[in-house]
């Protein structure tokens, strides 16, 4: 039986929740060992995770996640205004919160497929990004953002102390959301996200919605009512959006309407791409290389890049100089934009596409060397 | 006279102008094979497109088993028995065979929708059995677990013929199952064919290849212009004149 064994995944996940575990460790020689750039990987991890769900295993193109990380945001930094600091309600209630959202727009667009519920999606989500500006302005607070007051009620905490000096911090039962306390309890969420992710992507749920993407015509005359199945992926998806809104909060309680707007939509979508769309770890790599390009790469200057090049003779590391500048600094989405079209045009199935591909030759090259003793 | 499972009554379908099916009366047996011939444009994948609910009738009843199936959903018109091949193969390309085959088998087992989301595939062992199982009767173990988008045309006809046969269907419907088939496949699909018919699975065929229509049909009926201009056993339809002016533009078989 070549389909993955409960064992295999066992395996997978041990491997997973180790190279996340160990990311201070193994990413500090890469300079991006510091706690508020791995919160990111772990959050938009959980964030890609759950979109593949929808559009790796359906196919269904959304452009309107954003919408459901603003709104786990806006919940979680509620909670932390009226009921308490501690993160754990505050996460539930943006996955459900977000969830319920979901159902909702799930229900309304998902009466279209292609590139119409794309527009939908985009259409609720701006729609969305906008009256977080306007409307919802006694919600969201506006352009300013919603953010902690000293005089917030905080019912749940005031029947154990006093309001103190200056804002209190988020943390979760006693464990600090800042630094790496922090990034640990994204991790520790992260690796139980992955593992439902895995469950489903190997469960019989999981290989309907796969037959949803090849063929949904086949899959209506074989009976089967196909908007469930499709509805039940966008909200599981919307929860992990909701999710990770509420740890963008937690880690940092400030939530801004700019975290719906479109563009944070599309780069989910360039994540998922980037690194493999329909693959379980793909996205999570995704996330790796877009969000290590976007901190590090940005941060580049031309002298750091000419002690990069310090062991070439002065005048060609002037011109290796001239030449790279470009591409780092402020031009760090000219070096992103150029991997992508690279990759989407010669690895669609992006950077798992090469992995396996790798995987296949190598495998090959031994079996031709056994053969070759024989 | 024995069961009648399927019933056609008065059924009308137009295409703007065009009048695809007129006044369309037709009962299937039980248990028998009853193959629909004629001309092209007579309208006959119309009426199957009408009897699995991909097209509405603009008046007319269909009856199966008693229950009136206009109105239905494709999906709920599945569970109710009625399985299809069509003309042009619709499979799940992406997949490999032996999922093709278990996700009908998941339909007949499971219903419409099921929200097993954490169980593993891999406990499922009496599903891939039985999906096996039918791909070894059909003749395609050999590829259990290639991408069925690579399989040829007359391989995906079979495969497409294996998912409709795990869901064991009270009514199969058949869209010219040999069209484009090599002579050798034609002859391989009739075995195919008379293998199935021994459990009893009533079916409707349509087909141009009166070779593959005389070995399997108990029943033939003729549709010319949207209306069953006759109908009755192989040797009746033979030696039917209007049938052979209609059809078989006067050539005698």
């Amino acid at each position: 039986m070549k389909s993955p064994t409960i064992k295999n995944d066992m395996f997978v996940m041990l491997i997973f929740s180790a190279i996340i575990l160990s990311m201070p460790i193994w990413l500090k020689p890469l300079g991006a060992g510091y706690p508020d750039l791995l919160q990111k990987f772990a959050i938009f991890g959980i964030f890609a995770v759950g979109y593949n769900i929808l559009f790796g295993l359906t196919g269904y193109l959304s452009f309107g996640h954003a919408a459901f990380l603003g709104i786990g945001s806006y919940t979680a930094v509620w909670s932390f205004k009226l009921l308490t600091m501690n993160v754990f309600p505050a996460l539930i209630f943006s996955v459900l919160l977000s969830g319920l959202f979901a159902m909702l727009i799930g229900f309304i667009t998902l009466r279209r497929s292609g590139i119409y519920f794309s527009i939908l999606t985009l259409a609720f989500a701006q729609m969305f990004y906008n009256l977080a500006y306007s409307v919802l302005t006694p919600i969201t607070n506006g352009e300013t953002g919603l953010q902690l007051a000293r005089g917030d009620a905080r019912i749940i905490d005031r029947l154990f102390s006093d309001a103190g000096e200056g804002l209190p911090s988020t943390n979760f039962f006693g464990l600090e959301m800042s630094g790496y306390s922090g990034f640990y309890v994204c991790a520790v969420l992260l690796i139980i996200a992955f593992f439902i992710s895995q469950r489903i992507f190997h469960s019989p749920f999981g290989i309907k919605l796969r037959a949803i993407k090849s063929n949904q015509t086949r899959m209506k005359y074989t009976g089967y009512n196909t908007r469930p199945y499709l509805l039940t992926a966008f909200v599981i998806s919307g929860m992990y959006a909701g999710l990770a809104g509420g740890l963008m909060a937690a880690t940092d309680p400030l939530a801004g309407a700019e975290r719906m707007q479109w563009t944070a939509s599309g780069e989910v979508v360039l994540m998922t791409i980037l690194g493999g769309v329909g693959t379980l770890i793909g996205p999570m790599l995704g996330v790796g290389i877009i969000k290590y390009f976007e901190n590090i790469f940005s941060s580049l200057n031309d002298q750091a890049l000419l002690q990069a090049y310090s062991f070439m003779p002065d005048w060609l590391a002037n011109i290796m100089v001239t030449i790279t500048s470009p591409f780092v600094g402020e031009g760090w989405h000219l070096t992103l934009g150029a991997l992508f079209v690279l990759i989407v045009v010669f690895l669609p199935g992006g950077i798992m596409e090469g992995v396996s591909l790798i995987k296949k030759r190598f495998s090959k090259t031994q079996a031709n060397t056994e053969t070759g003793k024989s | 006279m024995s069961n009648i499972i399927l019933k056609i009554d008065n059924v009308q379908k137009s295409f703007g102008g065009l009048k695809a099916l007129s006044d369309l009366n037709l009962e299937i047996e039980e248990g028998k094979v009853h193959a629909i011939i004629g001309p092209n444009g007579a309208g006959k994948s119309t009426m199957l497109n009408v009897c699995i609910g991909q097209l509405a009738p603009d008046s007319g009843t269909v009856t199966f088993h008693g229950e009136n199936m206009i109105g239905k959903s494709p999906h709920e018109i599945n569970q109710a028995g009625i399985s299809r091949v069509f003309q042009t193969p619709e499979i799940f390309p992406d997949l490999s065979l032996l999922q093709n085959v278990m996700i009908p088998a998941f339909a007949k087992h499971e219903g419409a929708f099921k929200m097993n989301l954490l169980c593993s595939l891999s406990n499922e062992s009496a599903i891939q059995d039985e999906a096996c199982h039918i791909l070894e009767d059909i003749g395609l173990t050999a590829q259990l677990h290639t991408h069925a988008g690579s399989l040829s045309r007359g391989d995906k006809r079979r495969l497409e013929l294996a998912m409709c046969l795990v869901q064991h269907p009270k009514l199969l419907l058949l869209d010219e199952p040999t069209a484009g088939m090599a002579r050798h496949d034609t002859n391989k699909t009739i075995e195919l064919l008379k293998k199935i018919k021994e459990r009893g699975m009533t079916k409707i065929i349509i087909e141009h290849d009166m070779h593959v229509v005389f070995s399997v049909a108990d029943h033939i009926s003729v549709l010319a212009q949207g209306t069953i201009i006759a109908s009755g056993t192989p040797d009746d339809i033979r030696g039917n004149p209007k049938v052979q002016e209609a059809y078989l533009g006067g050539a005698h078989l």
